[in-house]
């Protein structure tokens, strides 16, 4: 490419930016004012906020205009992003449908999949959770057991096992989900990827109280559960390669976007401020620490800028996604330790008021080396698929 | 928006990989290594290819380009570890002397046009003292052609352009010899100045920041380099039947360096762009980078060292001299800490 580097967004791009901004001051709920989207009241809250933003066409802007979006590019979302989470608006309830789900049905799925789904997943009447991990595949995720079994007579498929820790499965409409349609067949190659509604004869859903008490998890179980054949996203039997297009979306570039941290990022140098007209000598001690995490959260804004354009320009992201996720999920545990250690001893403070957006957020963070496959995991595709390590 | 580099710009980064391949082994900068100033034909390569005068005016017989284009080709001067200080001459001395060409003082202008001419045709190598008190010692400057210093003066800094053979030169032995650090007893005269007040200020605040963007960006390919060898030697060694590669206990630090590595190097673009253009944080864009590059190339050298195990702690085993120039570049033009601090104080004042 010819065009020189630019870091600037282009007159287009800032005019989408300002329009975003209007929307976004006009409408977006107040910071934390929304109660926690892991209670039953908070997501139908949540879900109330999507629906406005979907009204005007903000939920998902980088989806083509038919599904409900603005068909704006990558770089744009990134803006809309960055807007969004200046001004605290809420976390996404949607998450799993719109960042993880939507690539895989945009790569993968039938036109009648894309229209039956897209649009309500925009519009937040159709909320997703994630059916991947079980008790015993958790990090070896191919050694999923739930069974499907093939029903020629009914035209589909008959999914028993139990599937744990769904983000958002306590309270969400459908579930998309890995299930072992071959077991003679080698363990990656027997897996197929299903769309499943939760109000299915068969599916019992028991909610997990999360170290925080709430039920942001849930345990679910499926008997019997039948799924015709319509819902099968990519072939039977693929379904791992499938998946891993959704895991390169949750650790790439979709799920966690840099304007979370950046926000966060510049919330901690606040806090550094003012507790240093509290008490300069202690606040001192924190300063590498505080300087060190904004960093972390300034080098993922110009890197995901550096692989967007990589993307525009025809590449794709490869087992850079694990390196990315490694990256995140420590940026949001340096951010919020190292706000804990300015509070000090008001650090455990956990009722309604000031400090307690950074406990709960050094909470949440605490789940990122944890979730989208553990860094270990992450750790190991780096070695393996950047530097050619060769493997156990 | 558009954060990458042009065709062209690539093109021309493998271009000098090629060549410094070529020109600049391992035995050769073992070679520098032992026998520091022993002539190459490395430089001349390097400026026939219009590498050293890349950011001089193309009327002074350089190419008129930016700091951007410069990083990728001192991130190959890393790679390989070049003795010779390419980033600082073509990267800082250079543009510190083109600034100094708008200057209101002809003579002065004159002065740099001059040793800018020289640079562009290969024939000065350019040591950076502009930071340095009298008595700190200059890296470069017992092999260089040019100093450039600083003098506190009446009515505020000027910098000095001075021919190293009129000066009297003392080595400070260094742990990698090529860094060729010496100090340097000068005096301030008027026929040497380049650039005086108003002009020099903001000019050597700006000199410590491509400085400081110039050294994480070879520290980004000292890094490269040694994870690749060191990824490369834990493939072949084999401990209980197997390449010790296969050991998650290895993977895993391999794979923390190169993370820091891959995040280090958009901070390392980011600032020279920010630089070229003279954004308003351009400042704290170079802090970031030499922060973050001094961390992933420190990173990599504990890393590279504990996995080659003791071979890596010999004389004989080649890592020793990216770890050295590692190491050495780390602490220049601001430790990964000094660099947290400024960008710190750069966020508070900007609230």
């Amino acid at each position: 490419m010819d065009a020189p580097m630019d870091l600037h967004g282009t007159p287009t791009q800032e005019a989408f930016r300002a329009e975003a901004r209007s929307w976004l001051e006009a409408h977006a709920p107040e910071p934390r004012s929304l109660p926690s989207l892991d209670t039953a009241d908070g997501f139908e809250a949540h879900r109330a906020w999507e629906a406005e933003m979907a009204a005007d066409r903000w939920s998902v802007v980088s989806w083509p205009e038919e599904y409900g979006g603005r068909g704006v590019g990558i770089l744009e979302w990134l803006i809309f992003e960055e807007e969004y989470w200046r001004l605290q608006a809420p976390l996404r309830v949607s998450q799993n449908g719109i960042f993880l789900l939507a690539p895989t049905l945009f790569e993968f799925g039938t036109d009648e999949q894309k229209s039956r789904f897209l649009p309500p997943m925009a519009a937040a009447t159709e909320i997703w959770c994630q059916g991947w991990s079980e008790p015993d595949a958790g990090s070896d995720l191919a050694g999923i057991r739930s069974r499907a079994r093939r029903s020629e007579t009914e035209g589909g498929w008959v999914l028993t096992g139990q599937k744990t820790w769904a983000s958002r499965g306590a309270f969400a409409e459908w579930c998309f989900g890995l299930f072992r349609t071959d077991p003679e067949a080698e363990r990656h190659r027997g897996l197929t990827y299903f769309l499943i509604d939760m109000a299915t004869p068969g599916v019992t859903v028991r909610p997990i109280p999360q170290i925080d008490g709430e039920t942001g998890f849930a345990e679910l179980f499926f008997e019997e559960v039948f799924v015709p054949d319509h819902l099968v996203l990519g072939e039977v039997g693929k379904g791992w390669n499938v998946a891993m297009a959704t895991a390169g979306s949750e650790r790439g570039l979709s799920l966690r976007s840099p304007a979370r941290y950046t926000e966060a990022a510049n919330r901690l140098v606040d806090l550094y401020a003012e507790r240093f007209t509290v008490d300069p000598d202690r606040t001192r001690r924190s300063a590498d620490a505080v300087a060190a995490a904004w960093m972390d959260a300034e080098a993922y804004r110009l890197n995901t800028l550096w692989t967007a354009t990589r993307v525009l320009e025809g590449g794709s992201v490869g087992p850079e996604a694990s390196a990315n996720k490694i990256h995140w999920s420590q940026t949001d545990l340096a951010i919020h330790r190292a706000a804990l250690d300015l509070l000090g001893p008001a650090a455990e403070f956990h009722g309604e008021g000031i400090d307690a957006p950074w406990l709960d957020g050094y909470l949440f963070a605490l789940a990122g080396p944890i979730y989208a496959g553990t860094n270990e995991i992450q750790r190991n595709v780096v070695a393996e698929r950047m530097l050619g390590l060769p493997r156990a | 928006m558009r954060f990458a580099f042009t065709d062209q710009q690539l093109e021309f980064r493998d271009a000098v990989r090629q060549v410094l391949t070529k020109e600049c082994t391992t035995a050769d900068v073992r070679a520098a290594f032992e026998e520091p100033g022993t002539p190459s034909g490395r430089w001349a390569a390097l400026a026939d290819m219009g590498i050293i005068g890349m950011t001089i005016p193309e009327d002074l017989g350089g190419l008129g380009l930016g700091l951007i284009d410069v990083v990728p080709l001192v991130e190959e001067a890393g790679r390989v570890a070049l003795p010779e200080p390419l980033g600082l001459t073509a990267g800082v001395a250079a543009p510190l002397l083109t600034a100094c060409l708008s200057g209101d003082d002809a003579e002065a202008s004159a002065r740099a046009r001059t040793w800018l001419e020289r640079i562009a045709h290969g024939d000065a190598v350019a040591a950076i003292g502009t930071h340095a008190a009298p008595d700190v010692p200059v890296a470069g400057a017992a092999g260089a052609d040019l100093l450039l210093m600083t003098a506190i003066g009446p009515d505020g800094p000027a910098v000095h352009a001075v021919a190293a053979a009129d000066v009297s030169i003392t080595p400070v032995p260094t742990l990698d010899p090529t860094r060729r650090l010496a100090s340097v007893a000068w005096r301030p005269e008027t026929d040497t100045v380049v650039a005086s007040s108003p002009l020099s200020p903001a000019l050597l605040e700006r000199t410590a920041q491509r400085a400081a963007v110039i050294t994480a960006a070879e520290l980004l390919g000292l890094a490269d380099a040694m994870i690749d060898m060191t990824a490369a030697y834990a493939k072949e060694r084999q401990q209980f039947g197997k390449p010790i590669g296969s050991f998650q206990a290895i993977k895993h630090l391999l794979a923390g360096a190169q993370v820091l590595l891959e995040f280090a190097r958009p901070t390392v673009y980011g600032a020279a762009w920010a630089l070229d253009h003279d954004e308003a944080d351009a400042g704290r864009s170079a802090s970031v980078a030499k922060a973050y590059a001094s961390e992933a190339a420190l990173e990599s050298a504990r890393v590279s060292l504990q996995v080659h195990g003791a071979i890596g702690y010999t004389w004989e085993c080649d890592l020793q001299l990216f770890l050295k120039r590692s190491w050495a570049l780390a602490e220049a033009w601001g430790s990964a800490s000094d660099h947290r601090a400024l960008v710190l104080e750069s966020l508070i004042s900007a609230r």
